[in-house]
């Protein structure tokens, strides 16, 4: 946005196959949030190019890129993000509403609450974010992200906002989902013992790789 | 996205704010139901307006005879005797603009009650229609009616200022009237109507069929050339109750001074066109009829003269046009600080919602979705406003007309155009916020605290 340009990544290249847990780790500026942002389709790189399942996504227009991440992409956010006032089903069936018009209502609703029983949130599916523990809501926003059935799921700073007893459910929920159903991860986060949970553990320091190792034992 | 998810979509989150919501609307509904209430409030007062403006005559039309010139000298207006009642037959025959005629003469004459005379601005003869073409009302008694003219029966109807001079401000009804000397029964009292325009006293009448002034009373429908005052006092009926004229009834008796004028000889019409509006085009229908039954050919001008109060008629139209048109600014301006009062609550809340926005967009919501979901939330949010207002505003103006009295009249183009108004009020006011949104980045949206 600032008039002066700015590199936060220098020359990164990396090539993320399917079914992979990746962490990226890194300190505060690192570039690490940026890199993700440009993998999640959110932000355009200025310079090289990124490939996705087949397409060069810098290449594509906003809406074109609106596309590909409401299809192949899901996200999980530090702080949720869940709709306030708005309850768990509806949450997550909201990203439905954008492309999945070939489905019908009742077809959206069975799809969100599959999704809610997925992640152990049978119960909960009437209740709004405000009556959920923080490890609900954010497995609320998880079943929010694979609720479009996505290829990769991004993950920043997920368990930032919770306890460790919570933090490790969500991970045992991540490493799930990877290991049962295929999902690509990319998981962002400056915790060690989070980012061990991955399979792969990529250093990012000034906006370049440092580090690109296999976790051992997994 | 589908629209009936947009619209559903919109209507939840407009829900989840009701407060906001109640008081964004509030804008619109004051808005629209001003223009509801001021239209219908409106319309009413230009209703009673066209009302008062046909009583004073908007819609009335006077024939008179036209000129002669004689000797180099023009006898001016209303100088020949070429009216009859056979042209006035004609022109409610054949001009649909036309609603209702009466001839008229006048004649003067002082008028006796007991042991008091006077002088009334006039004494006429007309037929039973006189009443509403002229829009005179009746206080008391009752008005002539058709078999009274076809009888040419001695009985009349005076004004105000005839009953508070020679009655003594008490009821005439039933009481005699000598009019130069032939007795006329009183049967009515005309509800006082006050000075016209001209500063002439209406209420100084007195008001009798055409058939009996005609025959009976001396000046009538003789016009200079018809030698006015030869037909002498033709009987001498004193019996105030005889309101039957005995051996004559329509054709005046063969008097050997009679003049060469036909007894269906009037001093004018006095003609009704269906309203204010049609004032115009009756004049040419009747001038054509008149042109046609007094054999004129092209060449030659009229032998009448039409007047109308037509300066009234545009008065009428442009005053009430005026008035129209001020109100509407007035609601108009309610109506656009209500958008901009939606503008701003819509800008607010798409501040408020960014982190929304951005999630939506990183769920793959594109920029036109969310330009669609605002927009579509400002516009149901004036709908509602709108209809919610139609009603406020129709509610308000019955209240008004139940509490003031004031007359209102249902304006169905104000709701059809309210309803109008407030959804593009909607669009308008909506758009920019909506564009904000939709233009958001998402990275920024998802980080805005």
């Amino acid at each position: 946005m600032g008039d002066i340009s700015l590199p936060v990544l220098k020359g990164v290249s990396l090539s993320i196959g399917r079914g992979e847990m990746v962490a990226l780790t890194g300190v505060s500026g690192s570039g690490k949030s940026t890199l993700m942002n440009i993998l999640g389709c959110l932000d355009r790189p200025t310079g090289g190019e990124y490939w996705l399942d087949g397409t060069e996504i810098s290449k594509l227009d906003n809406d074109g890129r609106a596309d590909i991440r409401n299809k192949k992409i899901g996200f999980v956010f530090q702080n949720f993000n869940l709709l306030a006032r708005t309850t768990a089903l509806e949450n997550v069936i909201m990203p439905l509403g954008y492309t999945a018009a070939h489905l019908s209502q009742k077809q959206m609703i069975e799809a969100g609450k599959a999704m809610l029983e997925r992640v152990g949130l049978a119960d909960r599916m009437d209740h709004e974010p405000s009556r959920l523990s923080g490890g609900q809501q954010q497995r609320v926003a998880i079943a929010r992200a694979l609720v479009n059935k996505p290829q990769i799921l991004f993950a920043d700073e997920p368990t930032g906002n919770l306890d460790t007893r919570m933090s490790d459910e969500i991970m045992r929920l991540f490493r799930e989902i990877n290991e049962k159903e295929g999902v690509t991860i990319v998981l962002v986060t400056h915790e060690m013992d989070v980012a061990m949970s991955a399979k792969r553990i990529i250093k990012l320091v000034d906006g370049e790789i440092a580090t690109d190792e296999l976790v051992e034992g997994r | 996205m589908k629209k009936y998810r947009l619209i559903k979509s919109a209507l939840i989150s407009i829900c989840r704010n009701p407060t906001r919501t109640i008081l964004t609307t509030l804008g619109i509904v004051i808005g629209i139901s001003s223009v509801i209430a001021l239209m219908e409030i409106g319309n009413g007062a230009s209703e009673v307006l066209a009302k008062n403006f046909a009583e004073m005559g908007a819609n009335t039309l006077r024939v008179f005879p036209g000129s002669i010139i004689r000797g180099g000298v023009n006898s001016g207006t209303a100088a020949r005797a070429n009216l009859t009642i056979k042209d006035l037959n004609a022109i409610l025959r054949n001009c649909p603009s036309v609603e209702k005629g009466t001839p008229f003469l006048s004649v003067r004459g002082q008028v006796v009650y007991g042991g008091k005379n006077w002088n009334p601005y006039f004494i006429s003869g007309a037929n039973e229609d006189y009443f509403e073409i002229a829009g005179r009302k009746v206080e008391e008694g009752e008005p002539f009616t058709a078999m009274h003219v076809r009888r040419g029966s001695k009985v009349c109807l005076v004004g105000e200022t005839i009953v508070r001079e020679l009655y003594g401000g008490e009821s005439p009804v039933g009481k005699d009237l000598r009019i130069q000397n032939v007795v006329f029964k009183v049967i009515g009292v005309l509800k006082a109507k006050g000075a016209n325009m001209m500063g002439m006293d209406q209420d100084d009448c007195v008001i009798a069929p055409w058939t009996a002034v005609r025959m009976r009373l001396r000046g009538a429908g003789s016009t200079s050339l018809s030698s006015a005052g030869t037909t002498t006092t033709v009987e001498s009926s004193t019996a105030a109750t005889d309101t039957y004229v005995g051996s004559v009834s329509l054709y005046a008796p063969k008097l050997p001074n009679m003049p060469p004028v036909r007894f269906g000889n009037v001093d004018s019409f006095l003609l009704s066109a269906v309203s204010a509006d049609a004032v115009y085009k009756a004049i040419n229908e009747v001038a054509l009829t008149l042109r046609e039954s007094h054999k004129l050919d092209d060449s030659v001008d009229d032998d009448f003269r039409i007047r109308a109060m037509a300066e009234f008629a545009d008065m009428l139209k442009s005053s009430t046009k005026t008035t129209t048109n001020l109100l509407l600014c007035v609601a108009l301006i309610s109506l656009v600080v209500g958008g901009v009062g939606i503008m701003n609550i819509m800008l607010v809340s798409v501040t408020e919602r960014t982190r929304e926005i951005g999630l939506r967009m990183a769920v793959g919501a594109r920029g036109s979705d969310i330009l669609k979901q605002f927009l579509i939330e400002s516009i149901v949010i004036c709908l509602v406003g709108g209809i919610i207002g139609i009603f406020a505003g129709h509610a308000f103006s019955l209240l008004m007309s139940h509490f003031m009295g004031w007359p209102v009249a249902v304006s169905y183009v104000a709701i059809v155009i309210s309803f109008g108004v407030s959804a593009l009020v909607g669009i308008v006011f909506g758009y920019y916020p909506a564009w904000k949104a939709a233009r958001l980045d998402p990275i920024e949206a998802l980080r805005y605290e």
